[in-house]
């Protein structure tokens, strides 16, 4: 799949922001005032942040307002639900902890859960996709989750928690990369995509034109799959391990927090980036790609 | 409502008789002019002269080869355009409503005024059927002419999608699958007409006719025919064989 820099963008930064936002509201760190101003600044600009720039990935987005109506059946619309709810709860429960001095311990909580939510309700974007098996999988909600979580832990000053966190999810990362590699395209072939097979081993002759289109721009991406181990390296070593060492051998000053954190970010980018351009659609099958 | 109906009351869709399809591409184009001129906006096309010449289309016809384990290749020539599911997999996942599959007839549309070019639909989609217009952000498909096919102001033969009326092998054929007694149910019935990726349960409404296997050439009539030449062909292969 095409890893558009919005979308990466979106995923990426929403989650962390999200991350944060949510161990905010159950107290951690307990901070008040203008620290927690700080805190809920950091928290909002990278949510609010990544689902604007989700919102530069439309083609028509004077229709983005219509997105809120289809709960019923859509992730997408899901998670625009959850988000702003998300937002909205959290901002109560901000403006009572900064201005008032007054923790609201409910709100705060069910504000946490929703932005844990809004995480979910994107990583179902994917996951219901049985066009892409290798997202198509139960690690991709944790994966999210953990992604979120773990960064949230590194930027909300919880070394202890974010190397757990962060140490289960790189687990998962290389259990959910065995298990895609392994799956491939989940026993949809090119004899399955055209009917053929009964004849024998389907090969493509001639595409059906002769340049680029959407749909192999969109879903035919391929530059991704040569770099993969380097950067699955990349994604492990930056994302995870550094973050965690760095946690729990070093003592945590703000300038081992900052290295901790821009490594994770620049891993998590790589890691992000492989998630979609590794990811193969079934539709190029048609292509013979 | 991007909820599908629980059922519809026709199946309307298209037979692809891969057996006769060609490949002139025909349908393509009769397609790409019907559509450009009528239902929502036009299907644009950039650089049409230039080096990178791209552009949405709603009907593509790929060209494959099946080789057997002995014997000759099959090519097979194969449009491609929506298969209006009837677990159309693109409808439940649309965040606007745009995409919708019509309880009277199945027919799967995208309403424009309502979507927003998020793609998605494109990626639930498994056959490719979907492509986002470039200039007009809103995403295109083949709405099986249904500004076609009720439309009166046409004459009655011209009544039916574009692709069928200009196909010149007869390779499409359009109709009520869900009628048993309708024309392309009697060919799907009689042809072994079949779904493409059904692994992934989407229950296309259109069908494949698959091409008829080729006849295997004897071995016998591959033997040399003349071992044993008389007369003027004998002295003739001695002399030949002399020089
Ligand atoms: S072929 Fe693709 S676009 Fe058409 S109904 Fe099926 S899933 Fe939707
Ligand atoms: S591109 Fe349009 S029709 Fe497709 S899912 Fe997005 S809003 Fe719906």
């Amino acid at each position: 799949m095409h890893p558009a820099p919005s979308v990466i963008a979106f995923t990426t930064l929403s989650g962390l922001g999200f991350g944060l936002l949510a161990f905010l509201g159950i107290g951690l760190p307990p901070v008040t005032g203008w620290v927690a101003f700080v805190f809920f600044f950091l928290g909002y600009a990278l949510a609010v942040g990544g689902l604007l720039a989700s919102v530069a990935h439309l083609a028509n987005p004077k229709n983005a307002i219509k997105a809120f109506s289809q709960w019923r059946s859509s992730w997408l619309s899901r998670e625009g639900i959850v988000a702003v709810f998300a937002l909205l709860v959290m901002t109560v429960f901000a403006i009572a902890l900064i201005f008032f001095g007054v923790r609201l311990r409910l709100v705060g909580l069910i504000g946490a859960l929703l932005c844990l939510g809004t995480v979910f309700t994107t990583s179902m974007i994917y996951t219901q996709l049985k066009t892409v098996p290798r997202w198509n999988m139960w690690t991709t909600p944790p994966v999210f989750i953990l992604h979120a979580l773990g960064g949230g832990a590194l930027l909300a000053g919880q070394p202890r928690l974010a190397a757990v966190l962060l140490a289960s999810l790189g687990a998962l990362m290389v259990w959910a990369w065995i298990v895609g590699d392994e799956k491939g395209r989940a026993g949809s072939t090119m004899e399955t995509a055209t009917g053929l097979g009964h004849i024998g081993k389907v090969r493509l002759l001639e595409p059906p034109h002769s340049g680029e289109n959407y749909l192999l721009k969109e879903m035919a991406y391929q530059v991704g799959r040569k770099h993969a181990f380097k950067l699955r390296l990349i994604a492990f070593g930056l994302g995870i391990v550094l973050p965690v060492l760095l946690m729990l051998l070093l003592p945590v000053t703000h300038t081992t927090a900052l290295v901790a954190i821009l490594a994770h970010l620049v891993g998590i980018f790589a890691g992000r980036w492989l998630f979609f351009a590794e990811a193969e659609h079934v539709q190029a099958l048609y292509y013979g790609r | 409502m991007t909820t599908l109906p629980q059922s519809t009351e026709k199946k309307l869709g298209l037979v692809i008789d891969l057996d006769t399809c060609v490949g002139c591409h025909a349908c393509v184009v009769s397609c790409k002019e019907w559509n450009t001129s009528n239902y929502g906006a036009p299907l644009s096309d950039i650089d049409a002269y230039g080096a990178e010449p791209h552009g949405t289309f709603l009907n593509r016809v790929h060209s494959f080869e099946a080789q057997p384990e002995s014997g000759c290749s099959q090519t097979v020539h194969f449009p491609k355009s929506c298969l209006h599911c009837e677990d159309a997999p693109c409808v439940t996942v649309c965040p606007t409503g745009a995409s919708y599959k019509r309880e009277e007839d199945g027919i799967v549309l995208v309403n424009e005024d309502d979507c927003m070019g998020c793609g998605l639909c494109a990626w639930a989609c498994p056959y490719g059927a979907r492509e986002l217009d470039e200039i007009f952000g809103v995403m295109k498909k083949c709405t099986l002419c249904v500004d076609r096919i009720y439309n009166e102001n046409i004459p009655e033969e011209d009544r039916i999608p574009s692709c069928v009326r200009t196909c010149p092998s007869n390779a499409r054929h359009f109709g009520d699958l869900s009628n048993p007694e309708s024309n392309v149910s009697k060919l799907v019935a009689a042809r072994g007409g079949m779904d493409l990726m059904p692994e992934l349960g989407t229950k296309p409404v259109n069908k494949y006719l698959p091409p008829r296997l080729k006849d295997q050439p004897s071995d016998a009539a591959l033997e040399p025919q003349h071992n044993d030449a008389k007369g003027l062909f004998a002295w003739l292969d001695k002399a030949l064989e002399n020089i």
